[in-house]
């Protein structure tokens, strides 16, 4: 394998923002065949990185080499041209248009006088999807896909042309496991056509799983090469964040007090059906499932967003009917949700204002907002939930993830909630600061708070959690205590597998 | 999958569908209220009722195009009043009264290259200083009128010929000159739109403007033909009007953009960009020109007809709105 020339080689690239030396001297190579990991907290440097590789940003310093040339990389469609292929992380489809049409977004193939050339468009799509084992085909309206199979669309991109590098960005954070496996034969199926691939992810046992070697960055540095099969996850970890990380199971219960919310036959339509179950005060409860199994349908039904077809929401023993998340934030029930930047955050506005955005009613002097007291919250909020940020007057938007999650947090905290749910807290999280976010979840517990956190992460629910609640398909399969759940009865419970019913 | 292709058809037939309702509520209606004698649905009385729709119809049908690729326009109607006068005024240059007739192909074609270079001039603003279309051609808007103005005063600017008169009342097979233009139009920017590059280039820029910049679709140079585009087309729809009346007043295609904002609307194609088609806006504009003419028809003045008009803009966004939602489980906002 070393005696190949690489397909693509970095050598001391630099990329410096006002401030900021996003980038500080990276090089490394990528061998044809090879699938090469590319790991690092969020904020390392790894995206700034493969937009200097896609011709968005320009480097300052160092140079880019694909098949041994030396190139200039201006435009997303110039490293395309020289067989660089990126499969984004954000979905970037036109969702008015067909999967075809997508998929050759920018170079539709044509006929006379510019007409596009359909029959050619369907047939090579048609081709392309069988490869991809998917069930729609290449007429399909992109908007009407399942997230989902909006990245397989993505990763279809990838096969329109004869690559010699495709870098995937986190391609399997919406994917469920049949799907991974379709990707990961694509991978290993590209990998044998001497393509090399860039993966980009998270999670630990992907990359494990298919990857040749890990380069790993830190700090906008490069931090060294390890070869997969020679190393371990904690030397991973420990080169990204420089020390070790806890993965064990949450093996503290607190004092649990009465119950603080039960829900009973909760159905919605065709998201969810028959969903039981009780949170305590000062207790953990962790909803697994995969993507679309319906748990933040039910948290969204609890919060007022969603209207229940059927069933009961009982808070402190008595039954409510929540039609709006007003009324839920005043019977004491707060929502962090999924999507952070989209729904949790007004990334434009500073910190200050975004903590105490849901109460900045009360928060008045005379018709005017009370400066004092909006940052008297603020203060104490980041005091106890260890926030880093130079001042209140930060944007969030210019925030690390996690301590954005923690303003978030912070918001629904300030509002006293008998009830937090917390919707994936650290996805997109790096880390270091996931750990400081698990504890934070569970000191709010040891408080008396009632938690109820959604997480597609394994290791997150089994470490946060004091009981867990298995979805699937829109249904619970079954509760878990922590002490008698085990990685293979919540892998069983979540695929729809019954398993041994445990009392 | 199924269910989805009836909902497209279902929308892309609403608005034959509301035609259809116009025609029988004011034929019935008619019955009772009109004013005059002659019944609604007369052969000729459709016929005229395309040809008026033709000027902002013209309008309308470019900006089809200017809305799907996510941008607007509101200097039509002030390029609308300017290419007029070029036209108009250019026949009494004394060079081209020396060529008699053959002046008529010539002004033509200024009255078209001005609408040409006003658009290129709004596609090249939006282009080169990424500013949005809106505050660009808001701003060319009153420019352009300007120019209007600075070129007349408050005069109006008149220039009858006969021959031109002429080929602009003639009738080919039943329909005017205009309902003519008015029908190409719609058959070329329709095959422009469905399939073409281009085409389907402006749709993915209107619909996910980043997805087709990572695609390495160039977004300014087709910002740039689409703003030249309904440049020529409001020069054309002006050519096609001021051939038959011969004089241009300097407030003339006031409030056409509006109008033809609402017929593109009222077709149903999305203010954000990315969805919409031709052929609705064609029903878009016939269902506009039928409500004017039939409440003129049953005895109501211009200001209901406005009234009436903004109504049912409404209502009808309201009910392709309801249309859209995913059932009752959806996420209230």
């Amino acid at each position: 394998m070393t005696d190949q020339p690489p397909v693509l080689r970095l050598e001391g690239v630099v990329k410096t923002f006002p401030g900021v030396r996003a980038l500080d001297g990276v090089s490394f190579d990528l061998r044809p065949g090879e699938v090469h990991a590319l790991m690092g907290e969020n904020g390392a440097g790894k995206s700034t990185l493969m937009k200097v590789l896609g011709g968005i940003y320009d480097p300052n310093e160092g140079q880019i080499c694909v098949a041994e040339e030396q190139v200039e990389i201006t435009s997303p469609m110039q490293a395309k041209a020289r067989g660089v292929v990126f499969i984004h992380q954000e979905l970037s489809l036109a969702d008015e248009l067909t999967v075809a049409e997508n998929i050759w977004l920018g170079e539709l193939p044509l006929k006379s006088f510019g007409r596009v050339d359909w029959g050619k468009l369907y047939a090579d799509t048609d081709a392309i999807l069988k490869t991809l084992n998917v069930s729609f085909d290449a007429r399909t309206r992109v908007g009407d896909l399942s997230i989902a199979n909006q990245q397989m669309v993505e990763i279809a991109r990838a096969l329109t042309v004869d690559p010699r590098a495709v870098i995937f960005d986190e391609p399997t954070a919406s994917l469920t496991d049949a799907e991974k496996v379709v990707l990961f034969k694509v991978i290993a199926d590209l990998q044998s056509r001497g393509v090399g691939i860039i993966y980009i992810s998270h999670r630990m046992e992907e990359i494990f799983k298919i990857t040749d070697r890990i380069s790993v960055l830190r700090d906008g540095q490069y931090r060294g090469t390890l070869n997969t099969a020679e190393t371990d996850e904690e030397a991973v970890t420990q080169l990204m964040i420089g020390r070790k990380l806890d993965l064990s199971r949450n093996e503290s219960h607190h004092e649990m007090g009465d119950v603080a919310l039960e829900v009973r036959g909760l159905s919605c339509g065709h998201l969810f059906n028959d969903v039981s179950f009780t949170v305590h005060r000062g207790e953990v409860v962790g909803f697994y499932g995969l993507v679309g199994a319906g748990r933040t349908e039910i948290a969204e039904t609890i919060f007022g967003l969603r209207d229940p077809s059927e069933g009961q929401i009982l808070l402190g023993g008595e039954e409510v009917r929540i039609h709006s998340p007003i009324e839920a934030i005043a019977r004491g029930i707060s929502l962090v949700p999924e999507d952070r930047k989209g729904q949790g955050l007004v990334l434009g506005m500073n910190c200050r204002d975004n903590m105490t955005l849901p109460q900045v009613d009360d928060l008045t002097a005379g018709p005017f907002v009370s400066d004092g007291a909006e940052i008297s919250i603020f203060d104490q909020y980041r005091d106890k939930l260890d926030i880093r940020t130079p001042g209140w007057r930060q944007t969030v938007g210019n925030l690390s993830g996690g301590n954005q999650q923690k303003i978030v947090i912070g918001k629904w905290l300030s509002m006293r909630p008998e009830v937090l749910i917390v919707d994936e807290p650290t996805r997109g999280i790096d880390v270091g600061s996931k750990s400081e976010i698990h504890n934070l979840i569970r000191d709010l517990a040891a408080q008396g708070y009632a938690v109820i956190v959604i997480s597609s992460e394994m290791p997150e629910v089994l470490h946060v959690s004091d009981r867990i609640v298995a979805m699937f398909s829109g249904r619970v399969m079954r509760t878990f205590t922590s002490d008698e759940v085990t990685e293979d009865s919540l892998i069983q419970a979540i695929s729809g597998l019954q398993g041994d019913k445990v009392a | 999958m199924f269910t989805e292709r009836r909902k497209d058809l279902l929308k892309q037939g609403a608005i034959w569908g509301f035609i259809v309702l116009e025609l029988a509520f004011f034929s019935i209606a008619g019955n009772y209220l009109s004013v005059t004698d002659t019944a609604f649905m007369d052969f000729d009385n459709m016929l005229l009722l395309l040809k008026q729709s033709a000027p902002i119809g013209i309008i309308a049908l470019g900006m089809t195009i200017i809305m799907i690729n996510g941008n607007i326009d509101l200097s039509v109607g002030a390029t609308f009043a300017l290419a007029a006068i070029v036209m108009l005024d250019s026949m009494t240059w004394p060079f081209m009264q020396a060529l008699g007739d053959w002046a008529i192909p010539l002004a033509w074609g200024f009255a078209l290259l001005t609408g040409v270079v006003l658009g290129a001039i709004n596609g090249l603003i939006v282009w080169k200083t990424g500013v949005d279309a809106f505050i660009v051609t808001l701003g060319s808007m009153l420019g352009f009128r300007g120019l209007v103005f600075m070129y007349n005063g408050e005069q109006p600017t008149s220039h009858l010929n006969w021959t031109l008169v002429d080929f602009a009342e003639a009738q080919f097979l039943g329909l005017h000159t205009a309902s003519w233009f008015l029908l190409a139009v719609a058959l070329i920017l329709w095959l422009v739109m469905t399939r073409t590059v281009h085409g389907r280039n402006a749709y993915a820029i209107g619909n996910n403007r980043d997805a087709a910049v990572n695609a390495g679709i160039r977004v300014g140079p087709h910002f740039l033909l689409n703003f030249m585009l309904i440049g020529f087309l409001a020069a054309l729809s002006a050519v096609v009007f001021y051939s038959e009346s011969g004089s241009v007043n300097p407030n003339d295609g006031m409030l056409y953009e509006l109008w033809a904002i609402t017929a593109v609307v009222l077709g149903g194609t999305k203010l954000a960009g990315g969805y919409g088609s031709i052929v609705s806006t064609l029903g878009g504009v016939i269902a506009i020109q039928l409500l004017r003419k039939g409440l003129g028809h049953i005895g109501a003045d211009t200001e209901t007809v406005n009234l009436v008009i903004g109504l049912i803009l409404i209502a009808v966004l309201f009910l392709d709105r309801q249309l859209n939602r995913k059932g009752k489980e959806e996420l209230k906002t």
